[in-house]
């Protein structure tokens, strides 16, 4: 059962996560933290500061974690769990497979529908909000734990628009920060 | 094939923080082995760019596809996926073990306002570049307010954003016709 319902969340996700891996965020923070509880709060940014890290895809990442988390809270073994990894991973990357398959298997036109292309005006401003989503999700005591994570968060903010330092620098330092602050 | 596999394996690795680090590896990549010629890498770009889903994933089943049919589509989009999967679950695996470390505790104690203000950054990339005005910000703002206040599912938004602006510029089409 627990497969099947990370299987269709992942789809889900999937399907309507348009506007590249932060907005995606919010999506999967909706479903994995609010509706199944499949980890904390503190675990998902957790989470999002090892994607950062790590090599791969952000998405990816997360529904493999995800998709572990759900099972070895609902009591599973660990290989077992690996298996909850499989599912979610593969039920998030289909359905634009299979948009791909169709596309490459029609050489369907699809970039000059009109209706695809006014589908897309009206996503990519909304992908602000989604973002912005995330970020508002994220900003509770969870993660603020003191007056120096607000001054953390701006001077990052601050970096990383001005300077468009790589994100793992700026984690690699926050790192230390830490290590020496608290 | 075997190839295929191997070097979107490597593009994969190299995704770190930011999917779009990927289109001048790819570039790289394919265009020198003459798989592709730069002008079909382009259009296969900004089909991706429309599609819903990973980044790093799409652009390698389309490369795959075209270069070798559906086999070159699954291969290329597993390479992208085995690496991180295989990293995190390895992560996943011992991280309990971790958790618990105070230098752990301590690094991500400062780590997490910093992965939230990684978050927030590209909000004002997109309306930067997007030269976007309070106008033009109305909706996403209205969209915002929906979700984080009636709590109604970025789903429902995706879905609404696609539909209305469908026929908002249908309606718009129609006009100037008549």
């Amino acid at each position: 059962m627990i497969f099947l319902k990370l299987f269709l969340t992942f789809l889900k996700i999937g399907t309507f996560g348009f506007g590249g891996g932060y907005a995606m965020l919010s999506l999967i923070r909706e479903e994995v933290v609010d509706r199944h509880a499949w980890m904390s709060n503190s675990e998902f940014i957790d989470l999002v500061a090892i994607s950062q890290m790590t090599p791969g895809p952000i998405g990816i990442n997360t529904a493999t974690y995800a998709g572990y988390a759900a099972l070895e809270h609902a009591g599973y073994s660990s290989p077992i769990a690996v298996f909850g990894a499989v599912v979610a991973t593969i039920a998030l990357c289909l359905p634009s497979f299979l948009m791909i398959s169709l596309i490459s298997y029609f050489f369907l036109k699809f970039r000059n529908n009109k209706y695809f292309t006014y589908a897309l005006l009206g996503i990519k401003p909304l992908s602000v909000s989604l973002i912005a989503l995330a970020v508002l999700s994220l900003t509770n005591t969870e993660n603020f734990i003191d007056f120096y994570s607000p001054i953390l968060f701006l001077l990052t903010l601050g970096i990383s628009i001005k300077y468009k330092t790589h994100p793992i620098l700026i984690l690699f330092v926050a790192a230390i920060i830490g290590l020496l602050v608290y | 094939m075997l190839k295929l596999f191997y070097l979107f394996t490597k593009i994969g690795l190299f995704t770190i923080g930011g999917g779009y680090a990927v289109i001048p590896l790819i570039e790289k990549e394919i265009v020198s082995r003459e798989w592709l010629t730069l002008e079909e890498f382009y259009e296969l770009l900004a089909i991706t760019e429309s599609l819903p889903g990973v980044f790093a994933t799409n652009i390698a089943a389309l490369v795959g596809f075209k270069i070798s049919g559906i086999k070159g589509g699954i291969i290329a989009a597993l390479g992208t996926i085995i690496a991180p999967f295989a990293i995190i679950l390895l992560i996943a695996t011992f991280f309990h073990q971790f958790q618990d470390n105070i230098y752990v505790i301590k690094a991500f104690k400062a780590l997490r306002p910093v992965v939230v203000a990684l978050i927030a950054a590209p909000c004002y990339t997109i309306v930067k570049i997007n030269k976007m005005t309070i106008k033009t910000l109305l909706f996403p703002l209205l969209a915002l307010l929906l979700m984080w206040y009636v709590g109604i599912s970025p789903v429902w938004i995706v879905l609404f954003g696609c539909l209305g602006s469908i026929s908002y510029y249908e309606f718009k089409n129609r006009r100037k016709r008549q």
